[in-house]
């Protein structure tokens, strides 16, 4: 395969030019997704089924969007890595989203 | 942040200037969301669609016990880059010691999975049982597979680790296994959420 120089402004940070992240700082993304998972498990108990199920969703849906990040962003290197990957990455998310919220508005689920 | 980071640049003869491996895999994962997509909401669409005294979540839900299961899943997140960045300091015996860790853990999971499905099944949840019991074995089911197949990747590795076949110039390897790794751990983190502690 022939060596072409990268132009292309998805791979700006081409070759591939990224940052490993220090093991402490892994740590500390784990302990942050520990203590969110203990605060979603918290929320499933009846006391807090007093704030009413949409707030308790919206709640989880949060939590669950930071804890999706932090993995994407530091155990995968996406925010340390090409651009293109998360431009790849978040294309299937968004076109899965969209489909299947057409989906569910087709069948009725809302 | 930019303190605990060490930057170094990776040549990758390709015509886009990145690894074509890594590239395929971030394309496959991006395709994977769709498959999951479609599992996850089946089984939100479906869930409720039980009859009055069929068997439903809150009948065979032991959050307490899955909570740990999703815990464990997510320590072997943390095992696995520990395996990357061991092989990246070239350090292959720290590489094979986090590599057998992330199996371990890994099959943990799948062993409570097992463990959760037999215990649902002998409650009278079958996979024919209802359309909620159909959807719930579906998604959760074909995210067992993924974590099984990982594990099966993660001991091919060791074995190449033994082997000698697995050096710091194979750190991308690794990583790109390791992507694999994370992203059945993200989609652990959604359908812990959805399926499990959403009010039902």
């Amino acid at each position: 395969m022939a060596t072409v120089t990268p132009e292309s402004p998805d791979t700006a940070h081409a070759p591939d030019e990224h940052a490993h992240p220090s093991n402490w700082l892994y740590v500390k993304v784990a302990i942050a997704l520990a203590l969110l998972t203990a605060f979603e498990v918290f929320t499933y108990f009846e006391t807090v089924h007093g704030w009413g199920d949409t707030a308790i969703i919206i709640m989880l849906v949060l939590m669950m969007l930071v804890k999706f990040f932090l993995v994407v962003a530091f155990f995968m290197h996406l925010k340390f890595d090409a651009p293109i990957f998360w431009r790849l990455f978040v294309f299937g998310l968004i076109l899965a989203m969209a489909v299947y919220m057409v989906m569910l508005t087709a069948f009725r689920f809302w | 942040m930019a303190d605990e980071a060490t930057t170094h640049a990776e040549e990758h003869h390709t015509s886009t200037g990145i690894s074509n491996e890594k590239l395929a895999m971030w394309v496959f994962l991006g395709s994977e969301c769709l498959l999951f997509g479609g599992l996850i909401s089946t089984y939100m669409f479906n869930k409720g669609r039980i009859g009055p005294n069929d068997i439903g979540p809150d009948d065979v839900f032991d959050i307490p016990f899955t909570s740990v299961s999703s815990f464990v899943l997510l320590m072997s997140s943390l095992t696995m880059v520990f395996a990357v960045s061991a092989i990246a300091r070239g350090d292959l015996r720290g590489n094979r010691i986090w590599l057998a860790t992330t199996a371990a853990l890994g099959a943990t999971f799948v062993a409570g999975q097992v463990y959760e499905f037999t215990a649902f099944y002998s409650e009278g949840l079958g996979f024919t049982t209802n359309l909620f019991g159909s959807a719930f074995y579906a998604l959760t089911g074909f995210h067992g597979a993924h974590v099984t197949i990982g594990i099966i990747m993660l001991m091919s590795l060791y074995v190449m680790s033994m082997r000698g076949n697995l050096g710091p110039e194979r750190a991308e390897t690794v990583e790109i296994i390791g992507l694999y790794w994370h992203f059945v751990d993200i989609v652990w983190i959604v359908i812990f959420t959805i399926v499990y502690l959403f009010p039902q």
